[in-house]
């Protein structure tokens, strides 16, 4: 494999965001240990970043966002496991913001390169420049990463905590550490004398870590069996702390305004009005909006209510036609990328069948249950931030930026998110906290977005068209042509993480569709974005909640176009180019019951995507109930390599599609006059349990590396579900959402 | 002039105007976060309690308009003490980001305490208005059943 030093000098697209590895960071300080971040109280240890043991008991580190995916249990799971601790016998913290917390799956992910055909250099190159990630701070949680991040590298903290505390239990009983065993939390030497964890820590701590082998799957105790969750019995009581149950002595609440017109500036306001209202402590110039702090969140956003502003147009075009003209018009420009061209895609096969369609799919909220919201203590010379955040590093930048600290004087608490989805990856609603409370110093101040002020201020799933061709022949697909554009997220990102400039090629216009394991011989995919300033952001999915339903209802034409059961069509395809594709298709096949034939009044559809280098395959069963359309049946067959928690997964890819089918049918974000016109729940509705399908989930594990859940049960669901309509109803939906030419139940 | 108010049994004296929502008075006011802001506009149900054993949502109740006791998620059951809900609720491993589902103990609680045997259609009638992102609706589903089972053999 390529040395960490050639690497670094080299310059890699993260996803469209060029590093230069010798001009950022020298290759010393790429493989230089991050510092331990932990500070263990009196007579503990802290082994290494991950474990700490000290009067509190054995503190588990999982410095990754509880979301609701369950990614605190699992990674505190793979600890355990090497550790010799049981699930009972561990807290489980998300930890501070620190460099050692470093995502280093989430830049291999951003590699060019399809995937699944990765080879194993592939691997390792995408490893090594994982590492880059430490430096670049990325304590990210996102694109599906936790896990092949966590799953080498956590056994292994276990694994050397354990015999590092071996060690220390070797040195005090004067024996060699092979003769001793753990079992626990406990050091048991061959004549029975036992010695608990907490009871070597502190000696342990001292030691050199010592390096332990892996243990092989066969002799797993805690993992690849359902583990209850660490946060479950705080969630069934209303005790689990959200960052909006966050509550400080002396605080005040605050509600903000923010220009409607996205982009746009604020020119004056009035708040003489608010300011008179009751419980109303201060109205916040912030430039770009106000803010009411108040004794009361409902008190302040009243108040914020009666703020008159007068606010600047936006940047943007009025209204969604224009936008849509301007994405349409990325057409005309040169193509921003070409990721797969194979064959000669510019030439229609001699007697092929040619068949063409135009696909399109709104901008999306992300509408997490908790709204926006952080609390900030400001004391002049240090800010504490407590947020749902995906990033806890780059919110701790942003935070000490606009209050004019060294981020070593921000201290973040990452706290349970009600739902993330890619929104809170973003620094928005932290910064503006800490910019509230920078104008109050030594009172804490809690920032709550109204619902409506959170569905206007989003970072949206861009709005994308497609424009596909594609040729069959003798039942078969002999060519895949595809041009797709949208605004690019990923450039967006970039810019407030790291404040570089993005350019080059971006991969997550086309990603789901570039990348899917079909062998069609002339297969060409294209991405072209669109200049637009709409503010757009990772969306459960990203790049493959549109693609998935493009690509694939694509392929569902051109199956019809060949006469061929849409199943078999796509099955075909992928075994000739990716076997575990091949078998979740099969197995989709197989617990669905699939025959390609359906009664009068039901339609199945099937849809696959590969995405996040998990191969997944839905099927939706959808029935006329007297000229309603109900989704009646799903299920779903995907293979994450290593399945560590089957319970979970199962809950992460029928909860990935529900996600998927709530867009699919209702999801819509309109603009008009600049402005996005939804506000909340009534105009933006979701699947609800009356409407959500009975879902059988089935996991495989033929890939040869782990990967993740968390998305890859959204994509396939949109064009299954499209793909069932067209079986009930003849009528090709190529444009979401659905609710607008179906009559779907509600 | 403070407004009586009770809530898990407790009598408060809440010094608030008449009109702020139920709501904000338990959050802001008395401290008890597990009853939840979604939307504002009774079309999520994340902010669902019950007044007299009646499902409400407490962000439509203003303050002066609350005619008897409150229960909220904390007084259902604690950690150390679930109902038999919250127990169920646990077994299924419902949860997945968890926010929205103080809202869905507390309306199915209502529902079970008025069918104790509820049907599929009966759960799809009486939870429709209580929205979850994350999609753990067959989980609340099936636990709902179950805690039916655990109140009948109690």
């Amino acid at each position: 494999m390529a040395s960490i030093g050639k690497i670094a000098r080299r310059s890699f697209l993260i996803g469209s965001a060029a590093i230069v590895g010798g001009v950022a960071f020298g290759a010393w300080y790429v493989s230089r240990p991050a510092p331990n971040p932990l500070t263990p109280g009196a007579g503990g240890g802290a082994l290494n970043p991950f474990v700490m043991i000290d009067v509190n008991g054995i503190t588990l580190i999982a410095p990754r966002a509880e979301m609701g995916q369950g990614v605190q249990t699992t990674w505190a799971a793979l600890i355990a496991e090497e550790l010799d601790v049981e699930m009972d016998q561990v807290r489980v913290l998300h930890g501070p913001a620190a460099q050692a917390y470093y995502n280093q799956a989430l830049l291999g992910e951003a590699l060019p390169g399809k995937g699944y055909d990765k080879t194993s250099f592939g691997h390792a190159l995408a490893e090594t420049l994982g590492r880059v990630g430490k430096v670049m701070n990325m304590q990210v949680t996102g694109g599906s990463t936790s896990m092949a991040d966590g799953y080498t590298r956590m056994r292994a903290a276990g694994a050397s905590a354990r015999e590092t505390l071996k060690q220390a239990a070797a040195d005090l009983l004067g024996v060699a550490r092979a003769d001793l065993r753990t079992e626990k939390a406990m050091v048991i030497a061959a004549d029975g004398r036992e010695i608990a964890y907490a009871d070597l820590a502190e000696a342990a701590a001292g030691l050199d870590p010592v390096d332990a082998p892996l243990r092989d799957r066969a002799q797993w105790r805690i993992l690849g069996k359902p583990v209850d969750r660490v946060d479950m019995v705080p969630k069934v009581t209303g005790t689990a702390r959200f960052g909006i149950d966050v509550r400080l002595e002396g605080m005040l609440f605050a509600a903000l305004r923010m220009n409607p017109h996205l982009g746009g500036a604020m020119r004056d306001f009035d708040d003489s009005a608010a300011r008179a209202m009751p419980g109303v402590d201060r109205v916040v110039n912030l430039g770009d909006g106000i803010a009411v702090v108040a004794s009361n969140t409902w008190l302040a956003m009243q108040a914020a209510e009666a703020v008159e502003i007068d606010w600047e147009m936006g940047p943007n075009p009025p209204d969604t036609g224009a936008v849509f003209d301007r994405i349409a018009a990325a057409f005309d420009d040169d193509a921003n990328s070409t990721m797969r061209d194979d064959g000669d895609a510019g030439t229609l096969p001699e007697g092929a069948t040619e068949i063409t369609a135009e696909y399109r799919v709104p901008y999306l909220a992300h509408a997490t249950m908790e709204p926006m919201n952080a609390t900030a203590l400001y004391s002049g010379i240090k800010l504490e931030i407590w947020s749902g955040n995906q990033a806890p590093l780059f919110t701790r930048k942003s935070c000490a930026k606009a209050v004019g600290l060294e981020p070593e004087a921000v201290e973040v608490h990452t706290t349970f998110m009600g739902g993330g989805f890619g929104r809170r990856g973003e620094l928005d609603f932290s910064v503006y906290a800490a910019r509230v409370a920078a104008e109050m110093p030594g009172t804490p101040v809690q920032l709550t977005w109204s619902r409506e002020e959170d569905m206007t201020h989003d970072f949206y799933r861009p709005g994308a068209l497609a424009r596909f061709r594609g040729a069959v022949q003798d039942g078969k697909a002999v060519l895949l042509d595809g041009k797709i554009a949208a605004q690019s997220p990923t450039q967006q990102a970039m810019g407030r993480w790291l404040g570089l400039p993005a350019a080059g090629p971006d991969k997550g216009t086309v990603d789901g569709a570039f990348n899917q394991p079909y062998a069609i011989p002339n297969f060409r995919v294209r991405g072209y974005l669109a200049d637009l300033a709409i503010p757009v952001g990772f969306w459960r999915s990203v790049g493959a909640s549109m693609n998935g339903f493009f690509l694939d209802s694509f392929l569902d034409e051109m199956a019809h176009a060949a006469g061929r059961d849409p199943l078999a069509f796509r099955l075909e395809l992928a075994r000739a180019e990716y076997a575990p594709a091949a078998a979740v298709l099969e197995a989709v096949r197989d617990i669905s019951g699939w025959t390609g034939e359906t009664p009068e009044g039901t339609g199945r559809g099937v849809g696959f995507c590969y995405s996040f280098g998990t191969p997944t395959a839905t099927v939706i069963e959808v029935q006329d109930r007297d000229g309603q359309i109900a989704m009646t049946r799903a299920w779903i067959a995907a293979d994450v390599g290593v399945a560590l928690d089957p319970r979970n997964l199962e809950a992460q890819l029928s909860g990935g599609m529900v996600y998927g089918l709530s867009a699919a049918c209702f999801g819509e974000i309109t603009f008009a006059e600049g402005a996005v016109v939804q506000q909340n729940f009534p105009d933006y509705d979701a699947l609800r349990i009356h409407n959500t399908p009975a879902t059988e989930v089935r996991i495989l594990q033929n890939q040869d590396h782990i990967s993740g859940a968390g998305e890859p049960g959204t994509p396939p669901a949109m064009p299954a579900l499209a793909n069932a309509l067209f079986d009930l109803t003849g009528r090709r939906a190529r444009s979401l959402p659905l609710m607008r030419d179906f009559d779907l139940l509600v | 002039m403070p407004t009586p108010l009770t809530v898990n049994g407790t009598r408060y004296e809440i010094d608030l105007p008449e009109d702020v929502p139920l709501l904000w008075v338990l959050r802001d006011e008395i401290g008890l976060t597990g009853t939840k802001y979604g939307c504002g506009v009774a079309a999520c149900g994340a902010c669902t309690v019950q007044i007299d054993g009646e499902a409400v949502r407490s962000c439509q109740v203003a303050l002066a308009d609350v005619r008897g006791e409150v229960t909220t998620i904390e007084g259902l059951g604690t950690p150390d003490a679930m109902a038999a809900i919250q127990r169920a609720w646990a077994a299924h491993q419902v949860a997945q980001c968890g926010y929205c589902q103080s809202g869905q103990i507390m309306q199915a609680a209502a529902l079970l305490a008025e069918n104790p045997a509820p049907s599929d259609e009966d759960i799809d009638l009486a939870m429709q208005g209580n929205l979850c992102r994350c999609g753990t609706y067959p989980r609340i589903r099936a636990a709902i059943h179950s805690a039916s089972q655990m109140m009948k053999e109690a």
